[in-house]
């Protein structure tokens, strides 16, 4: 490890001993569920340096855009509208935690009976072994579930966290909450960062967001082939570093590996067997560095050609009209957005059932695992829906749940291998 | 012909000798058996084997063998309880196996038993005609506490151990996701215990079968996908008995 980034962690007041032994565990996992994949696309070598170097050359330029005065922002969903951050040449962050490591430090402050996605967050900003966490000048949380919504509270005592009301319905009053919030955070966005949001610079925000979703989604288009051209690995991996990338390099590198997936496509060429059976994963999201499931499904045999979580399509989900002349139509273009990603916090949720029925027939896949994070009420209320719909669209379904640690490795392996059996039977 | 010991601390060893022990009493050498199907926690650990197939499909195919039905098996071991439904052709078309929590599973009944200063086997053998008492907590950290304060208040062993019989059987049947089964096999260590398939024959309100040996189905039907895997027809595989 460079001395110059040791240097920056320790200017960033990071917990340098801790923070090695955390890095210590990275490589080796990384390894092993990585590197080890067969023909793997040459376009994931971006994605892998990318990884090796989130917690230095990123963290590098992230610091030195904000010598430079700008402003950075943490976030932790997907409703959060980096569009007006990227309007103010703002950073934005994408903070959720997927790791065990920080879990029972978040568990000090933290209820132990809470989703491992928050306490694995808090537990980063405790243990100050997340660069990003000691960069941000801000936190843009939201209301999604009871368990975020206090923990911003908490987490407020740390770093300033700023809360954005998200509604649990879609009907027309709850447009006009969200608008409104929308249009708290702009004021907000302005006052940190001494910039006004004109009806231009949040116009290339709004196409930069977009840029990146339109990216992505043709990520996943690619997947439908059979074989497939990337691993799920390799999907999930990617879509977990667009939350902290530079958006626009991101977004050209998601190209140019598409177009190289493509051509594979074109000439047949996967990195399973033709007819290797096809999985479509839907849930809860799985955060940086969480790979258990993926890893355990496709060294079962399986590929993993789709996941319905906020590290897949519901990230990209809702493209923004680009077309709004005003800040005030394009924040209630912002504000639409709501209505195309369905998560678990609305009620009711139909639309989520459709659209992971659509994603079944359009990535052909063979079943799907609903898989939730342990404690997370929402997707664990509603996967007995969503299990309903698809045994009676005649998509076998198994239903997991765990969290970031091991233990239940061998339990989940079982499960998972005894229903490819099943569907292959 | 088979022959069962604990899994130990290595699969791979246990394994080795139930082979060994299984070929002294069939009186065969290793050369002369065709393929083998490894199944079970242990069975990727296996050196020695042909295939390895999940403990569920082996279930599954070894309890359709015996019963020749479909049906639903309930399958509790000490690391998980297990539900599994099973068609006319003995595949399984859905399942349900406890999350990551010993809630429901022998190891419950196991810690439980030992905060009463019993060994788990002398379980099933108390008295069935009690009343039992309410465990409200299927956690088993809280309900080892629960069972202690029980035993302090005076409560009568049986009816503890009834209480507990009662809640794993609602638990079981809270797996069932409201299905009424029609035909219902126990399996695993957990099956051993009368008591237990009595509890969940009364809250499943239907009869529980158990087969003369819960213990090795999952291996049975090993053997048969094995004896297929070799081409072979399973009809030729002489029938074990069940109850």
């Amino acid at each position: 490890m460079s001395d110059t980034y040791r240097e920056m962690w320790r200017e960033l007041n990071m917990d340098l001993e801790k923070h090695d032994v955390f890095l210590g565990t990275l490589p080796v996992a990384f390894g092993e569920v990585f590197l080890r994949q067969d023909n793997r696309p040459a376009g994931m070598a971006y994605f892998d340096n990318a990884l090796a170097e989130a917690h230095g050359g990123r963290i590098q330029e992230i610091l030195a855009g904000k010598k430079a005065g700008r402003m950075v922002a943490g976030t932790f969903c997907v409703f959060a509208p980096e569009e007006l951050v990227f309007a103010v040449d703002g950073i934005s962050i994408g903070l959720c935690g997927g790791a065990q490591f920080t879990v029972p430090t978040g568990e000090q402050v933290l209820p132990r009976n809470l989703c491992p996605l928050i306490k694995s967050a808090m537990g980063f900003k405790l243990d100050r072994i997340c660069p990003y966490f000691q960069a941000v000048d801000f936190l843009i949380g939201e209301t999604t579930c009871d368990g975020k919504k206090k923990t911003w509270e908490i987490l407020n005592e740390y770093v300033p966290t700023y809360v954005m009301e998200l509604p649990q319905k879609k009907g027309a009053a709850d447009l006009v909450l969200w608008e409104g919030e929308i249009h708290r955070l702009k004021e907000e966005i302005e006052r940190r960062s001494g910039r006004e949001i004109t009806a231009d610079r949040l116009a290339s925000g709004i196409k930069m967001a977009n840029a990146r979703r339109d990216a992505l989604a043709r990520l996943y288009r690619a997947r439908r082939a059979d074989p497939v051209p990337i691993s799920g690995k390799d999907a999930l991996l990617i879509s977990q570093l667009a939350f902290f990338d530079d958006p626009e390099r991101f977004t050209a590198q998601v190209n140019s590996l598409c177009d190289e997936l493509e051509e594979r496509i074109a000439r047949g060429e996967g990195v399973t067997r033709k007819g290797a059976p096809r999985i479509l994963v839907t849930g809860t999201p799985m955060a940086l560095p969480y790979w258990k499931l993926h890893h355990l499904v496709e060294t079962a045999g399986a590929v993993i050609v789709g996941e319905e979580t906020c590290t897949g399509t519901r990230y990209f989900a809702g493209r923004v009209a680009e077309d709004g002349q005003t800040v005030e139509d394009q924040v209630k273009d912002l504000a639409r957005r709501l209505t195309a990603i369905n998560c678990a916090c609305f009620t009711p949720n139909k639309d989520r059932v459709e659209d992971i029925l659509r994603l079944v027939r359009d990535a052909r896949a063979d079943g799907a695992i609903y898989f939730s994070l342990q404690f997370c009420q929402p997707f664990g209320v509603e996967g007995r829906l969503v299990e309903r719909a698809l045994q009676e669209a005649g998509v076998p379904v198994l239903r997991l749940e765990s969290d970031y640690s091991e233990e239940d490795a061998a339990q989940l392996k079982t499960r998972i291998e005894a229903f490819l059996e099943m569907i292959a039977s | 012909m088979y022959a069962i010991r604990p899994t130990g601390w290595s699969p791979r060893e246990a394994g080795a000798e139930v082979l060994a022990r299984v070929l002294d009493k069939a009186g065969l050498s290793r050369r002369e058996v065709a393929y083998i199907v490894g199944t079970g926690y242990g069975r990727v650990a296996l050196n020695f084997i042909d295939h390895a197939v999940t403990e569920i499909t082996c279930q599954a195919r070894g309890i359709n063998y015996l019963t020749g039905k479909a049906g639903t098996i309930i399958d509790i071991g000490g690391q998980d309880t297990k539900v599994i439904t099973v068609n006319e052709q003995g595949k399984v078309v859905d399942f349900v196996m406890n999350d990551k929590c010993a809630a429901g599973t022998g190891r419950f009944l196991e810690v439980m038993a030992t905060a009463m200063g019993m060994d788990v086997d002398e379980l099933g053998s108390l008295p069935e005609n009690v009343n039992p008492v309410n465990i409200s907590s299927m956690c088993t950290v809280f309900a080892e506490s629960e069972v202690i304060s029980l035993l302090a208040g005076g409560a009568a062993r049986e009816e503890i151990v009834a209480g507990l019989h009662r809640a794993v059987a609602r638990r079981v049947k809270s797996m069932l996701k409201n299905t009424a089964p029609a035909t219902v096999v126990f399996t695993g260590g957990g099956a051993k215990n009368e008591g237990l398939r009595r509890a969940l024959a009364a809250e499943l309100g239907v009869e529980v079968m158990v087969p003369a040996e819960p213990q090795i189905t999952g291996a049975l039907g090993a053997a048969i996908i094995a004896w297929e895997g070799n081409g072979g027809a399973v009809a030729a595989v002489p029938k074990i008995s069940g109850q």
